[in-house]
Formats: C-alpha cells, sequence, structure tokens
C-alpha cells in the first residue's frame, strides 16, 4: 500500500521575521537584508565561515534550511531539494552588471560571478549537510503549489530520494521571501497542493 | 612594509568577506590557504584581481600566485618589488 507523504515541517523568512511551522521564532529590526539575515545567523549560533560568502538569495536559502533543520534534526542524505523563484539571481547578475560596466573600472569578481546562477544555493545547502541528491531549480510567476506538489511526490514516490526540501525563496533588493518546507513520509500535515497553499498564504 | 601588511589584512579580510576574522588573528606567516586561513581557489582569483585593481600588478602567470599568495609575508614582498619596477 502506498505510504503518505506529509510536511514535516515548514518555515517562512519574509518582512524580518522568521516562522517555524507557524510560530515567529526570531524577529528583528534591521534596516538592510544583510544585516538581518547576520543577525538570524548570530540567533541561531550557526558556525559556518562560507555563509558570509555567499550571496543573499544563497543566504535565504541556506538560513531556511538552517531553520528548518534545527526542527527536524540532521537531514536524510537523500534528500532531494526543489526550489523556485520570481527573479532566478537577477538581485546578483544586477551587482555583477555593475562590477563591468565602466570599460575603465574593469574589475569583474569572481566572488559575486558564482553566485550569477538560482540554483548555487541549493549547492550551498548540499554542502553543508553533504547532500548527493536530486536537485532542481525552478521560476515561476509564483509559488506554484501544483508543481511543487507533483515533482515532489514523483521524487519520493519513484524512489529518487527519501525525503524533500521544497519551496520559494525569492529576493529582489530589500524585499526577500523563503518558504520551505521538508516533505517526508513523518507528519501529521498530509502533502497536498491544498495545504501547500494553505501554509504558503498563511 | 609593516603598514602594508596591515593594509593587505584588511583588504583581505573586507573583500573576501572574511566577517569573523580580525586583523589580529592574522599572522604575516600564517598560510592563506589550506590550514592557516582556509581561502579557497574563489578567494585566489579575488586575490589576483586585488593586485590589479589596489596595486597595478598584473599576474599574467597563473603559476606564480602559489608563491604570491603563500603568506602575508610573500604578498608585501611581491607587491614592493613589482611597485619599485
Amino acid at each position: 500500500m502506498d505510504k503518505k507523504r506529509y510536511i514535516q515541517s515548514y518555515c517562512r523568512i519574509e518582512g524580518n521575521q522568521v516562522s517555524l511551522n507557524g510560530k515567529v521564532m526570531y524577529k528583528d529590526a534591521a534596516e538592510e537584508v544583510k544585516d538581518f539575515f547576520k543577525g538570524l545567523y548570530k540567533h541561531m549560533e550557526i558556525s559556518y565561515r562560507k555563509f558570509f560568502k555567499m550571496d543573499n538569495l544563497s543566504k535565504l536559502a541556506f538560513l531556511a534550511s538552517e531553520v528548518l533543520s534545527k526542527d527536524i534534526g540532521e537531514y536524510h542524505r537523500n534528500t532531494a531539494i526543489v526550489l523556485s523563484n520570481k527573479a532566478a539571481s537577477l538581485d546578483t547578475d544586477r551587482e555583477y552588471q555593475a562590477s563591468i560596466n565602466n570599460p575603465d573600472e574593469y574589475y569583474p569578481s569572481p566572488a559575486v560571478f558564482v553566485y550569477t546562477l538560482p540554483n548555487i544555493g541549493i549547492g550551498e545547502i548540499s554542502i553543508k549537510h553533504q547532500l548527493k541528491s536530486e536537485n532542481a531549480f525552478f521560476v515561476f510567476n509564483e509559488y506554484n503549489a501544483s508543481f511543487h506538489h507533483n515533482y515532489e511526490e514523483l521524487l519520493i514516490k519513484t524512489g529518487k530520494s527519501a525525503a524533500v526540501l521544497a519551496g520559494w525563496t525569492n529576493i529582489d533588493a530589500d524585499n526577500y521571501e523563503a518558504f520551505l518546507y521538508l516533505v517526508s513520509e513523518i507528519g501529521e500535515i498530509e502533502h497536498t497542493e491544498q495545504n501547500l497553499n494553505k501554509l504558503y498564504n498563511n | 612594509m609593516e603598514n602594508l601588511k596591515q593594509e593587505l589584512k584588511e583588504k583581505i579580510i573586507k573583500d573576501l568577506n572574511l566577517e569573523d576574522v580580525d586583523v589580529a588573528d592574522i599572522a604575516n606567516d600564517d598560510p592563506l590557504f589550506g590550514d592557516g586561513l582556509g581561502l579557497d581557489s574563489i578567494d585566489a582569483l579575488e586575490l589576483i584581481v586585488m593586485l590589479d585593481k589596489d596595486y597595478g600588478i598584473k599576474i599574467t602567470d597563473p603559476k606564480e600566485g602559489k608563491s604570491i599568495f603563500e603568506s602575508i609575508d610573500t604578498m608585501a614582498a611581491y607587491i614592493t618589488e613589482n611597485t619599485k619596477k
């Protein structure tokens, strides 16, 4: 008999606030995105030097994955990662473009360039948790619960993955939003399109 | 030379986003890569850009990088030598 899949844990990061499973766990009044991310990093007592080298999109995905990890423990080594957003890596693309706009001051930064792809954040999470699993990054106009649900179900049903870390991680200048959740065979909230929409819109 | 070494430490911390490192944490002869400061290959590229942008020194042979970026001492010596020319 086919086992059910559940949304084991979920979190949101937006508007200087972090919630885990519907409860606010952190907020501050930082005026800049990078300061809010740094404050959250310190609040969670993470020690991972590479964090400070990441672009803001990767930091957002990384922090959301750490919030979930604090709740569920270490990720299963065969946890797939499926993320999506609206603007890919546009936020960092702009920063890189600014470094090469002026022919007289043409110093492209290798450290910025490596983040001019949206899926790099997936790599950062995978490195931190030693995940060598399925992964994908999609671009939609808005969070697409139907697509996510189908893709996540397929990964587990076909045995490709034991669990799926998934959701929406979008950033555009000062506006950022993460809705990240873990789909597994453990939990109370059934993994359905309706429930994903409900949690996202809460 | 000591001023240059201090300046290099400050630039490395700032340009390479080493937010959890203080100038005092970096000894002049500490290895910058591997077991020392733990820089990686992308950091090496950033250091090459830094030499070009801030000191007008272009490294044309990538093999040179290994000895130039061994430590703050070797970087300072290379910059001093090559800005005299």
